[in-house]
């Protein structure tokens, strides 16, 4: 990496001047990102709910306990880590499947790729309801009107939504994200040295061979890099969850749940003790993740 | 080449037709009448009409559709620029003329995008209230600041990272003092990288949707927000709302194709070239 590394003995002043351009990012990051996490966690020893604003007082470690033996909340977590396993592992494996049919060539590649990237370009709500409306609905979504142009008029009309609703969010999303994944594999595959794969086949590779032992060492760390970003963004996913289902029947994740205690129970108190329990999740899952997965991102600071 | 019947290119071209079909299935929509739009099966050789597009410029309610997308715009530009004049700066400071522990401080970076913003929401919302910057679209470009300057840190320290060590140096030697090192050898290289940064931080503000809900009314409402007012219980509204659904991802489908190698670059933090 093209870096200089500071030199030994350097003064403070110049140690400072370094720092200078750096500080106004951290500073603003930490005023706006941090601060408002020392206020949850203040907010959530509180008893304070916006419509008894009068019975305001110290509350000690009652939010916790019912965040805790809350079952919404605990179904709700369970709800995200499903969410977010399956729309990242489908979209992994369905844009690596995309990814290594666009590796190839063929006539008609740059349009392909382009068509394949115009999920991702929609805007999260506009997609959602597109789906809810224009796809779902059963009675003149496209889903149950493709099933009676296959079937005829007897042909099945099922409620999507209200049958499937976790699947319904889930398939919009890797709908979403698969282009997503696909890109960053794509990019891995193409970066794969080709004088290695030309000579395992001129050995007599076959191409199974070739893909096992070639191009999946290849593409791990692109595969990790893949997951740990989408993970970043759909364990936050609010718009799908919001639009679609409105976080009933069951698919209510974390993000939807705290904004449901916040905005319609205004019970401030829990959804702070609420929040701090998911930062602290996320912190522990962070930490670890982003500097155990990510060899490419590590790559990158070395 | 061979000309022969390639399955697998047949095999991509239907993937790729499945993934575009819904994105094609609202645009044909948008251009339905409400009625044609509504039948099962589908109306797919209808005639085509403006009813939608006209609706979403409050053909009948009156209601016009320009200020929550100005303030979409506003918000996005005005957040857009913020994060590129405080990423810049950092992202020098952690690659040409790098600090100490230049790897934690990016990892930090990073970890504040792994915290849940929900998990803010309350005491943002709290400030917002008590300084009266609810409903304020000035508000919304700071946390539109917030939420994109990780991303931008990372993506612009990975340009920067590519100006050859030797260049700086050579400059150096030559007695350019920073400013002409700056304009001669840095900005051709951060350039191309800004904008990038510029495409992925737009992007991403404009299809910011829950503190847009959750902070604004009927002042700063942004485009996402208005969006979801299209759906009513009363009455078809599928050709208008997908009207409006083409509209508002209309920017965004277009800097997108635009600049498509950018979009992996930036997706990726820098991490894939």
């Amino acid at each position: 990496m093209p870096t200089q590394a500071p030199p030994k003995g350097i003064g403070a002043a110049a140690r400072w001047a370094r720092r200078a351009p750096l500080l106004p990012a951290l500073i603003f990051t930490i005023a706006v990102t941090q601060l408002p996490f020392v206020a949850t966690l203040i907010i959530s020893f509180l008893q304070w709910n916006s419509l008894a604003p009068e019975n305001r007082g110290f509350a000690g470690l009652d939010n916790y306990i019912a965040v805790i033996t809350d079952p919404n909340l605990r179904s709700s977590v369970l709800t995200t880590v499903l969410l977010t396993a399956s729309v990242v592992l489908i979209s992994l494996l369905l844009g690596l499947g995309i990814a290594l049919l666009l590796d190839r060539k063929f006539r008609g590649r740059g349009l392909v790729r382009t068509m394949m990237i115009a999920p991702f370009l929609v805007v999260p709500v506009a997609a959602a309801l597109l789906w809810k409306h224009a796809l779902y609905n059963p009675e003149y979504g496209l889903f149950n009107g493709v099933l009676k142009w296959i079937f005829g008029e007897s042909a099945a009309q099922p409620d999507w939504i209200s049958t499937m609703p976790l699947t319904a969010v889930i398939a919009a999303l890797v709908w979403q994200w698969t282009p997503f994944m696909m890109l960053i594999l794509l990019a891995g595959l193409q970066s794969r040295p080709q004088d290695a794969v030309e000579a395992a086949f001129i050995d007599g590779a076959t191409g199974f061979q070739v893909f096992r032992y070639l191009t999946l060492p290849h593409l791990r760390q692109y595969l990790e890099l893949g997951g740990l970003l989408g993970s970043i963004y759909i364990v936050q996913n609010f718009d799908a969850v919001f639009t679609i289902t409105s976080g009933g029947l069951g698919t209510a994740n974390l993000p939807y749940t705290i904004y449901q205690t916040f905005y319609q129970a205004h019970d401030y108190g829990q959804a702070s003790a609420a929040g701090v329990v998911v930062v602290i999740g996320s912190i522990l899952i962070a930490s670890f993740a982003l500097r155990a997965v990510s060899s490419l991102l590590r790559d990158e600071v070395k | 080449m061979r000309r022969a019947w390639k399955p697998w290119g047949a095999l991509a071209w239907l993937s790729g037709i499945l993934f575009v079909l819904p994105v094609l299935w609202m645009v044909l929509t948008s251009f339905h009448t409400e009625s044609d739009a509504a039948t099962n099966p589908p109306s797919l050789f209808a005639g085509l009409s403006l009813q939608g597009y006209e609706e979403f410029f409050g053909a009948s309610t009156g209601q016009s559709p320009w200020p929550p997308l100005i303030n979409s715009v506003s918000a996005s530009v005005g957040s857009t620029v913020l994060v590129l004049l405080l990423a810049i700066p950092a992202a020098y400071a952690l690659s040409i003329r790098p600090v100490k522990k230049t790897s934690d401080v990016l990892f930090f970076f990073l970890t504040t995008k792994m915290l849940p913003v929900v998990a803010g929401l309350l005491p943002i919302y709290l400030i917002a209230q008590y300084s009266g910057l609810l409903d304020n679209i000035s508000f919304l470009v700071v946390l539109y600041t917030s939420m994109n300057l990780p991303i931008a840190v990372w993506l612009m320290r990975s340009f920067l990272a590519e100006i050859p060590k030797e260049m700086l140096e050579a400059a150096a030697l030559d007695g350019a003092g920073l400013v002409t090192t700056l304009r001669r050898v840095v900005a051709p290289v951060a350039v191309p990288g800004i904008a990038a940064t510029a495409l992925i931080c737009f992007i991403f503000s404009w299809n910011e949707l829950l503190f847009a809900r959750v902070l604004t009314g009927v002042v700063a409402g942004t485009a996402p927000v208005f969006l979801t007012g299209f759906v009513t219980s009363q009455g078809l509204f599928l050709a208008k709302m997908c009207a409006a659904a083409t509209i508002v991802s209309l920017p965004v489908l277009v800097a997108g194709f635009a600049a498509q190698d950018k979009l992996v670059q930036g997706l990726s933090l820098g991490a894939v070239k």
